[in-house]
């Protein structure tokens, strides 16, 4: 009994930790790459970047409602509209920012659920 | 999302092409001296005519029509602008969220390779000409860190674009449902100084886009030997 709770909790997650590559497939990939390298000039990286540690608070909102207007990233200053993933739940986008924040070179800090639900609390309205 | 019915698209074509130049290659792989050569794809026609009493047969293949469009730089740019040289083309958007920030990250490591070579050329018209003005173009090519004379990002009138896009084979069509309002085929397309098309590659695909790279010498050697 208690060996099948743990086999189901582990399983439960090895899958999350999977969520947040799905969610970055299905979303994020097309213009930021599978490597997160981004295109350019023209869409930053998300690889060894240092956009990710410095805006770590505002992440999910920038996911959630995407970016428009000028940023710079490792320098470089890009400037192309990212378009909003509306749809995506608070837990989707916790696993999809730990899955950026420890892959593709990066180092940082992994959220916590109840971190990512209180930023979203906070996003700037337009 | 829109990607699928790019895939579809693909999968339609590709096949097609992929057995004509198989056919072709056992024609054109011969030509003596057992050099490697590309086969000129496309829809072809055996015309017959006399020659001295004798009937002579004559291959005419699909042939790029002349076109006139304007890049970045406001300058016009046609087929005399590719004359005698190799260029590769592509259709694309600058607002597109699916498969083109692959194809130009693909299409920059054509264009990193033979940037020193001004018998290669990029060609990459836009499919949405009223968004993708020659000022929006050119902040993209600046973006890209490319020369304006090594490759060209076209915009022009919409119907023109549309109907060469069909002549190169690559299926192109404005669709509100599809994510970015169109689907395109994100394929590159090999076009030889006469205007013919010479290979064709998936331009979200590292692989065929190896082969691409590994294909244009081909095509330079050809003209070396016209030259002489």
């Amino acid at each position: 009994m208690g060996l099948g709770a743990l086999t189901t909790l582990t399983q439960c997650f090895t899958d999350k930790q999977n969520e947040g590559q799905r969610v970055y497939a299905a979303n994020c990939a097309s213009c930021h790459m599978d490597d997160g390298s981004g295109l350019r000039g023209v869409i930053p990286p998300l690889a060894n970047s240092d956009y990710l540690a410095s805006h770590r608070k505002q992440l999910p909102c920038l996911v959630r409602q995407g970016i428009n207007g000028e940023i710079t990233v490792n320098g470089i200053s890009y400037n192309r509209p990212m378009p909003p993933a509306e749809k995506l739940r608070a837990d989707e986008i916790a696993n999809l920012l730990n899955y950026i924040q420890t892959n593709f070179g990066n180092h940082n800090d992994r959220y916590t659920m109840q971190e990512v639900k209180e930023y979203l609390q906070y996003c700037p309205q337009y | 999302m829109n990607r699928n019915s790019n895939k579809s698209f693909f999968s339609n074509l590709f096949p097609m092409l992929a057995l004509s130049a198989l056919l072709l290659y056992g024609c054109n792989g011969k030509s003596g001296s057992g050099e490697q050569t590309l086969p000129i794809l496309g829809e072809r026609q055996v015309v017959e005519r006399q020659v001295n009493g004798q009937t002579v047969e004559d291959t005419t293949y699909l042939t790029i029509p002349s076109f006139a469009f304007v890049d970045q730089d406001s300058q016009q740019v046609t087929n005399q602008t590719f004359d005698n040289k190799v260029y590769v083309t592509d259709f694309f958007f600058t607002t597109c969220p699916t498969i083109c920030p692959k194809m130009k990250t693909q299409l920059l490591r054509v264009y990193d390779k033979y940037k020193d070579d001004s018998d290669v050329l990029l060609l990459s018209h836009t499919i949405d000409p009223e968004h993708d003005s020659v000022a929006v173009l050119k902040d993209f090519s600046e973006r890209l860190g490319v020369s304006s004379t090594k490759w060209h990002f076209v915009t022009g009138d919409r119907d023109s674009i549309y109907a060469i896009a069909e002549k190169y084979l690559v299926p192109v069509q404005e669709d509100a449902g599809a994510a970015g309002n169109f689907t395109h085929g994100g394929h590159f397309m090999l076009i030889d100084g006469n205007r013919h098309i010479r290979g064709v590659y998936d331009g979200t695909d590292p692989a065929d886009v190896d082969q691409l790279i590994n294909d244009i010498p081909l095509l330079l050697k050809e003209k070396q030997h016209e030259k002489k």
